[in-house]
């Protein structure tokens, strides 16, 4: 499991990547009530902002943290945003890409060097 | 996860890691408790005030409609005007306002707003009569501005005094009544816009049947070393719970009730913002105390003309939020807006998003079909009647 700085959880497996945000990012957020997911088969950029979260207060994009195609989305969330405040490390991811460079994995970080970051 | 800046309320992931703030905030007599209760604090008008606690947004809300919920308001300016004779105060702030303040019956409360020259709104306000004096509250972030201008124009025949060492506590909900009771059971008898000064928890407490949540409840001014303990007492009782800053924002918006500064500003006319209801007979046209407020030409004439626009409710036909700022279209092609949100967000006891905005006065009725433009989409959008909760005030 890598983490980004911008409080996103990626998941590799094989050449599928599935991306959820973190805990700390969903305590932040506060109570979510609407999700927006990108359509299948897009082509995405490293930082294309590709998914809208608002809570009852704010609203955040999720960006593409590597280059690739959305192949798969958790439309569950369209339906009950709440689930990413119930279970953001686990049913409720965002989205799966499938990427052609995996090293750019390299450029994030991994379980203990984001606690240190949140702790900062 | 960058929080858009594009839309008015930034920085619920931008708090907290963003190091001290260089701005001096002012605390409440309620910091502590704030923080021992957990609350996530954030800067507000210049104080340092809980948006939430451990429970969230939408908990609180629900607390509040369903049970009862208790605010921290002490970062609102309270005021007391005295003259020689009540009656002087009373005229003298009718010069700064289009209600009707002398007819104000000891022991009631009335909803008003500072004008300006352009017809405009500089804050809104409540006043009450309680007897010898009158006492005021403002809006926080416009508290330093009223108090200017009403020493400007007041003084010295009433004097203006600006309540430094009093917490505001409201106390908001179906139960809050009994809540409220248990300390002092006169409570019962008030009706909504009474007010009396009643010992509550061994204070002095200045106490009135309202509040800004679209619920039966009560403000409470209280002797600042007595604020948490009162909050205390109140929050023991099962039925109470805290609620922060983010509740009271989507609690009055289902309301359809202003928030200064967003709904109605300087260059709002009373009259589009469909608060005519609080300028009193007597203070129009024909009225034996018409005009002598600022901008009163302007504003009585729009009163005769009718609004160019109007302050509407909005129901999203989705499910995304149509926030602040949002431009209204009358179709999916035209090109000039027809109005735009003012406050808007997701309604906890609607279920689903809820907004406030102006749009153009043939575009007003309940039921017409418009469209927001969110994230450069135009999303459709129906006019709808405020407020969208029926409100539970004890007339």
């Amino acid at each position: 499991m890598k983490y980004t700085e911008e409080h996103e959880w990626l998941d590799l497996d094989g050449d599928v990547v599935t991306v959820g945000i973190t805990a700390h990012a969903a305590e932040q957020l506060g109570d979510v009530v609407f999700v927006e997911l990108p359509d299948i088969g897009t082509s995405v950029t490293r930082d294309d902002e590709i998914v809208v979260i608002e809570s009852v207060k704010a609203a955040s994009d999720i960006l593409a943290p590597i280059d690739g195609e959305v192949v798969e989305v958790n439309e569950v969330l369209v339906e009950e945003p709440g689930k990413v405040n119930d279970d953001p490390e686990g049913d409720a991811w965002f989205f799966k890409l499938k990427i052609e460079d995996a090293s750019m994995m390299d450029d994030y970080m991994d379980e203990a060097a984001y606690k240190a970051f949140i702790a900062d | 996860m960058p929080v858009r800046s594009d839309k008015g309320n930034s920085g619920i992931l931008n708090t907290g890691k963003d190091g001290p703030l260089n701005e001096e905030l002012k605390h409440t007599p309620l910091y502590d408790l704030h923080v021992e209760l957990g609350a996530k604090m954030v800067p507000f008008a210049g104080y340092e005030m809980p948006v939430q606690y451990p429970a969230g947004v939408m908990a609180e809300h629900k607390q509040t409609r369903t049970k009862a919920g208790l605010f921290d308001v002490s970062h609102m300016g309270q005021v007391v005007l005295r003259a020689r004779d009540p009656d002087d105060a009373a005229l003298a702030l009718e010069t700064l306002v289009p209600v009707d303040v002398l007819g104000l019956a000891e022991g009631r409360q009335r909803y008003g707003y500072f004008t300006n020259e352009g017809g405009g709104i500089e804050d809104d306000l409540m006043i009450a009569n309680r007897g010898d004096h009158l006492f005021l509250v403002v809006n926080a972030a416009c508290k330093d501005a009223d108090l200017a201008r009403m020493r400007a124009a007041l003084e010295p025949q009433v004097t203006v005094k600006l309540i430094r060492n009093r917490g505001l506590l409201a106390l908001q909900g179906p139960a809050a009544v009994e809540v409220l009771a248990e300390h002092h059971p006169g409570v019962r008898d008030m009706r909504f816009m009474d007010v009396e000064t009643l010992p509550i928890a061994g204070a002095e407490c200045w106490v009135s049947r309202s509040g800004y949540t679209g619920e039966d409840g009560f403000e409470i001014s209280v002797p600042e070393a007595a604020t948490a303990d009162l909050a205390r007492a109140l929050l023991a009782h099962e039925d109470v719970s805290p609620v922060g800053l983010g509740a009271r924002d989507s609690l009055r918006l289902e309301a359809g009730l202003c928030l200064y500064g967003h709904d109605i500003d300087s260059d709002t006319s009373p009259v589009d913002a469909g608060l005519t209801w609080a300028i009193q007979k007597v203070r129009r046209e024909g009225g034996a105390r018409a005009g002598g407020f600022p901008g009163a030409d302007r504003l009585l004439a729009a009163m005769a003309e009718g609004p160019a626009r109007k302050r509407v409710g909005l129901l999203p036909d989705g499910r995304a939020p149509m926030r602040e700022g949002v431009q209204l279209f009358a179709s999916q092609e035209a090109d000039r807006p027809i109005g735009q949100v003012t406050s808007g967000g997701f309604g906890p006891t609607i279920g689903a998003p809820v907004a406030m905005g102006y749009v153009r006065a043939d575009l007003a009725t309940p039921g017409t079909g418009l469209f927001g433009d969110v994230r450069g989409k135009r999303l459709p959008v129906t006019v709808a009647k405020l407020p969208f909760v029926a409100p539970g005030f004890k007339r």
